[in-house]
């Protein structure tokens, strides 16, 4: 363990922006988004100031932005961007194509709502929109946890087994314009942690030639795309381990799925990003006064620890899973992802699915402390609506 | 400009192979032969999905004997942007040693309509990299529908001329002046039957330390209907009608050549645009007294556009 360096206050853009100064990647393309723009920003003034080599691409759009990332790996370079919301909206045609490629790009999502009606605040419906394309998907819950994740992504996604692009979720201005308190490693740490990059069949390889991203027909289109599921499955591995070697320089423990008090509960919720941290005051409240309550956060969310989860909600009373976004017309979309985990174990508990805090409306611990009192008093339907008069 | 031989562009390696899939009579392999005879440095290829990328690379085989990447339809420019950024990184990090040029192909669609927001970009920000539109005038790949580089007048699948209707009703957006009014290095304007013009033209770019850009006009036997071993005819008839002048904009000065260059010095003559109309099926409805406005008014564009180049040459 080595923290010489004392604690900082510091905004998840700004900390995520740090954490790839430490790495120095080659290249980085991006274009200003809200509530990304402090990660971009700060990072353009590294660059101004020579702390970092990379080479810095203002495009003239995100669709642009993730095509010069892609292709910049493919060439053989590092490469990272950030965006949010409407940018990934715009980036979504390139979202299949870079992980078909098998280029491991690292992008921070500042999670933002989808317009319309237009709106800068925190869901997770951007991001929701990126969950059948093949990136390898973590959370933070804070600020901390921003830059450890930022700084353990490509760790995964460079994995030879794996090579996967990944996103690293933030929640739009609860983290990204919040100051925190945060323990920055050891630049010299960080460089050894990520280590060297490298690529596989690089573009740039002038004497061995290769060709990137064919024409599939049907008999290679298919075996293409069941080997991003063998290496999606073996992310799943790799981040494990890689959350155990970060452990041993940071001190700080992370897993596929995290919980807290879910031991002896009898009611858990399961949440991504900053309300896991709400959540656990709530816990605390419900805990005393006698409630038997827990709640887990998937730290991946692509893989999907369908294991983990099913081991998780084994023996529960019931399940209650909190989706930030809305698939309107079903459920949130992860609920039925935890119910089909929970199904691993053969017997299912009572599973109860919350929409909570679209477009930035705000949840207080009250409200989720609401929601276990809820299920308890046999008050909640199926899908719930939280805040929202129906 | 620098004079040229057969048997010294015959010395070039061959990047792109025989045995792609191109229609028979398909200007394209021609033209990026031509291109790519340009520069005897390292080439890494990119593409704009359409035609041509289709046409090479079909998993498992590709036609190309150099570095070649394609992404999507609109991002021909960005894609090429990026393998270009990562050289310029590895580059100054010598983990790269070699020099390298770079070169995007793309369509008329993927240049003028879907992609020409990334290709603005991509000049504006100064990329070392060669774009060529490889312009058939509709978006061939997928079934002859009309494009903003469709000229007037033609029958496409999304213009058909019909009882009430005279083809595509517009003019073809002027793409080569706007890629000059980006005041890029190097601009031109080529045709597949002028090899030497086209793999002079392409030389000049590749030497630009900066971005440049050749529009090469691609007549598609398909598309255009015109028997297969005609092409290079119908490429020529294009300059000598003056419907497509060849010329470029070496930082920010007009020359006209070949063909083009002839007719203005008064060697050559211009040719009408009747014969263009003449030599193709697309154009065919409009030889009936009904349309003779619309060949007028093609005749009169193509005059008001040679006149207003002429200018631009000093001449």
């Amino acid at each position: 363990m080595s923290s010489h360096h004392s604690d900082v206050a510091i905004n998840g853009d700004s900390a995520v922006a740090l954490a790839w100064k430490q790495i120095n990647p080659d290249v980085c393309a991006a274009y200003p988004i809200t509530p990304q723009t402090i990660i971009v920003e700060k990072f353009a003034e590294y660059v101004a100031n020579g702390e970092v080599d990379t080479e810095f691409v203002c495009v003239e759009s995100e669709h642009s932005a993730l095509t010069l990332c892609t292709t910049s790996a493919s060439a053989g370079a590092r490469t990272f961007t950030a965006t949010a919301s409407q940018g990934l909206a715009y980036m979504w045609e390139m979202l299949p194509i870079t992980s078909s490629m098998r280029v491991p790009i690292i992008m921070a999502v500042a999670n933002r709502a989808v317009s319309g009606p237009i709106n800068i605040n925190n869901d997770h419906g951007d991001v929701m929109s990126a969950r059948d394309c093949g990136w390898v998907t973590l959370f933070a819950e804070n600020v901390q946890e921003a830059y450890d994740m930022s700084i353990i992504a490509p760790r995964i996604t460079e994995h030879h087994d794996v090579q996967l692009p990944g996103l690293v979720n933030l929640d739009g201005f609860i983290l990204t314009h919040a100051v925190e308190r945060m323990t920055p490693m050891d630049t010299h740490d960080v460089k050894n942690f990520v280590g060297e990059y490298k690529p596989l069949y690089p573009l740039l390889d002038v004497r061995n030639p290769v060709s990137h991203n064919l024409m599939d027909g049907p008999l290679f289109y298919f075996p293409h795309k069941y080997q991003m599921v063998r290496a999606m499955e073996n992310a799943l591995r790799v981040a494990g381990d890689v959350f155990r070697d970060f452990e041993k320089l940071s001190g700080r423990k992370y897993r596929a799925v995290e919980e807290y008090m879910c031991e002896d509960a009898d009611c858990i919720a399961i949440v991504l990003g900053s309300s896991f941290g709400t959540m656990k005051a709530a816990v605390d409240q419900l805990r005393g006064e006698g409630m038997k309550v827990g709640v887990a956060m998937p730290r991946l969310f692509r893989p999907w620890p369908a294991a983990e989860l099913a081991t998780l909600i084994r023996g529960k009373g019931s399940v209650i899973v909190m989706d930030r976004h809305l698939s309107v017309g079903s459920y949130g979309p992860m609920f039925p992802e935890v119910v089909a985990a929970a199904a691993e174990n053969g017997s299912i508990p009572k599973m109860y699915n919350y929409i909570y805090g679209l477009g930035g409306a705000d949840t207080m611990i009250s409200d989720f402390m609401s929601v276990f009192k809820d299920v308890k008093d046999g008050k909640s339907k199926r899908v719930n609506f939280l805040g929202v008069k129906e | 400009m620098s004079t040229l031989a057969l048997k010294d562009l015959n010395k070039i390696p061959v990047r792109l192979a025989s045995g792609h899939r191109l229609c028979a009579g398909c200007p394209e392999s021609i033209i990026a032969r031509q291109i790519l005879m340009g520069t005897e440095k390292d080439i890494v290829v990119s593409c704009a999905t359409g035609c041509f990328e289709v046409s090479t690379t079909i998993f498992p085989y590709t036609s190309w004997k150099t570095p070649y990447i394609h992404t999507a339809f609109g991002n021909g420019a960005a894609t090429c942007a990026g393998v270009e950024t990562a050289y310029k990184a590895l580059k100054r990090q010598g983990k790269v040693t070699e020099d390298i040029k770079f070169v995007a192909f793309a369509g008329d669609g993927a240049t003028y309509d879907i992609g020409l927001q990334a290709l603005s970009g991509a000049m504006e920000r100064g990329h070392s990299m060669l774009f060529v539109c490889l312009n058939n005038e509709a978006y061939m790949n997928t079934g002859i529908q009309r494009s903003s580089a469709t000229g007037m007048g033609a029958s496409t699948t999304t213009s058909w001329a019909g009882s009430i209707s005279s083809g595509k009703k517009e003019f073809p957006k002027d793409m080569t002046m706007i890629m000059a009014a980006h005041e890029i290095p190097y601009v031109a304007q080529t045709a597949p039957h002028a090899w030497r013009d086209m793999v002079q033209k392409s030389q000049k770019a590749f030497a630009v330390n900066g971005p440049s850009f050749i529009n090469a006009i691609a007549p598609c036997p398909r598309g255009w209907r015109f028997p297969s071993d005609e092409t290079i005819a119908i490429s020529r008839l294009a300059a000598e009608t003056c419907v497509w002048p060849l010329y470029e904009v070496e930082n920010g000065d007009f020359v006209l050549s070949s063909e083009s260059k002839r007719i203005a010095d008064g060697k050559a003559e211009k040719r009408p645009i009747t014969d263009w109309i003449d030599s193709q099926g697309r154009f065919k409805h409009l030889r009936n007294e009904r349309w003779e406005p619309i060949v007028e008014r093609m005749q009169e564009e193509v005059d008001r556009k040679w006149n207003k180049l002429l200018k631009l040459c000093r001449l």
